[in-house]
């Protein structure tokens, strides 16, 4: 007991530092990175090159004065960054950096890991409601209508991943690839948990619930100080645990020859990460409806079908990442959806350049005109 | 028992954490209540009406579906995992399972609750 408490404690000091330092290096990677997109230097003043930037910001936000709007719900509008920002830390728990590198290994792990931070969307809604703000409340709302929507293909390729490896433990998983990575036999799978992450981490071309161009920041519109810091915390550790999980379960974790276990993980992780900013660089924002559409009618039959279709793989041909037919069976899924979303997803009319699921006349909200509907909220 | 130590510990820094962070601030930061200052956001103009506004019934629909499949998703965890001793039958009975849920789905779809009108 004592020696549990020991090991929880220093895990906890670990773990926080190394999120804590994680976000200082991935919101001015974010930022240098972007900026080369857009052929600027991004932030250089700070610094040599701008290295210090973030922690300039980071001491700039604890100087701020924090208040809270008149009309708000005083005691919720407080809370609601906590609600944020615990559950994204609770995952790290169990996530492994390295063989032995981990706080705790989960029996099971990946449950638990895919359950607890979808509680801090209640605290995003919650702040959406008590800002008393209608910026807020739209940006909660669609918050919500986006997780709805994006967590069910996140859960079904990971149930994609237990079932070529029969377990919830996040470490058996990562020994399982030591030779072949999972990327191969659930390559479906690792597109939508992927890309329902970023949905649901917020992330650019899916962030219709922040949008700064349209509803100013969504639910954090009214935060100010220290308290929208936490919100800002929350997501770039948002983004590192889904890229660092992202590596775990498709990637083979810290398999790798010659370089050592740790840095193995880390190139992967933040390989990852560069591609989902890589994302936000270039791709424009979706709309609600494609957004929605998109989720429903592309990534949860896709989902299905890894199931079915991996169900049916292991059964003939083996459990195992490596396993020829469900690696055959992964690869045989990804081209047809990709094949099905491509024709679902061309445009209708050669003048037509909108993307969107083809619908019947009226059903499409660009199709009608701008007030026929009395409901004043999109 | 032991697992839910480390829970119990992350659980308690990880309000700790950014409860520092808020009483750190209170000290550092100025305060300076205003009238105008506090007033809700919104362009610079004054808020019109009340922001508990309705919304449209179109993302309850989406809820609704969204509850059928998430106990789903629960129940095929399990399944999942004991997926290589279940063979044969265990596939043959899930399948009948997402048969009956794709029936559910092809009726949400086709009746057009998954379209955003």
């Amino acid at each position: 007991m004592i020696e549990e408490a020991i090991r929880a404690a220093v895990g906890v000091f670990v773990v926080f530092n190394v999120v804590a330092l994680s976000v200082l290096v991935l919101v001015l990677l974010e930022r240098k990175f972007l900026g080369r997109l857009q052929q600027r230097f991004g932030p250089m003043r700070v610094g040599p090159h701008g290295i210090l930037q973030t922690v300039a910001d980071a001491l700039k936000l604890l100087l701020k004065e924090d208040f809270t709007p008149a009309t708000a719900d005083r005691r919720l509008f407080q809370l609601a960054p906590f609600l944020v920002i615990v559950p994204i830390f609770l995952p790290f728990v169990t996530i492994p950096f390295a063989p032995g590198l981990v706080v705790r290994s989960l029996e099971l792990g990946l449950l638990y890991i895919v359950a607890v931070p979808v509680v801090s969307a209640l605290g995003f809604f919650l702040a959406g409601w008590a800002s008393d703000n209608k910026y807020a409340l739209l940006g909660a709302v669609r918050y919500a209508a986006v997780l709805v929507s994006y967590e069910l293909p996140l859960l079904m390729g990971a149930i994609g991943v237990v079932m070529v490896t029969g377990t919830l433990d996040l470490v058996a998983i990562v020994e399982q690839q030591a030779a072949w990575p999972l990327l191969f036999a659930q390559l479906p799978a690792f597109l939508l948990f992927l890309v329902s992450g970023m949905a649901e981490g917020n992330r650019t071309p899916f962030d219709i619930a922040i949008a700064e161009s349209e509803i100013v920041g969504g639910p954090f519109v009214e935060y100010s100080g220290m308290r929208w810091s936490l919100f800002f915390l929350a997501e770039y550790a948002g983004v590192f645990a889904t890229a660092a999980l992202t590596a775990l379960l498709f990637l083979g974790g810290w398999n790798g020859p010659l370089l050592p276990p740790l840095v193995w993980f880390l190139v992967k992780t933040y390989a990852v990460i560069i591609v989902i900013f890589w994302l936000r660089g270039t791709m424009p924002r979706l709309r609600i409806d494609q957004l929605m559409n998109l989720a429903w009618k592309g990534f949860i039959p896709i989902a299905f079908l890894n199931l079915v279709v991996t169900g049916a793989a292991v059964l003939i041909g083996g459990p195992g990442p490596g396993s020829p037919l469900v690696i055959l069976g992964g690869l045989a899924t990804t081209a047809v959806s990709l094949a099905a979303l491509s024709l679902a997803l061309r445009p209708r009319r050669r003048s037509d350049v909108r993307i969107g699921f083809a619908t019947r006349p009226g059903d499409d909200v660009a199709d009608r005109p701008p007030a026929a509907s009395h409901y004043s909220i999109p | 028992m032991g697992d839910y130590v480390y829970l119990v510990f992350f659980l308690f820094f990880g309000v700790l954490f950014p409860l520092g962070g808020i009483v750190t601030e209170r000290f550092l930061s100025p305060k300076k209540p205003d009238p105008i200052k506090e007033t809700t956001y919104e362009c610079g103009i004054e808020t019109e009406g009340t922001t508990w506004v309705q919304f449209h019934t179109r993302y309850y629909l989406y809820a609704l579906v969204f509850l059928i499949f998430d106990v789903e998703a629960i129940f095929l965890f399990p399944w999942a995992v004991a997926y290589n001793q279940l063979a044969l039958f265990g596939f043959i009975e899930m399948m009948i399972f997402l048969a009956i849920l794709l029936v559910g789905f092809a009726y949400a779809w086709r009746k057009r609750a998954l379209e955003w009108r």
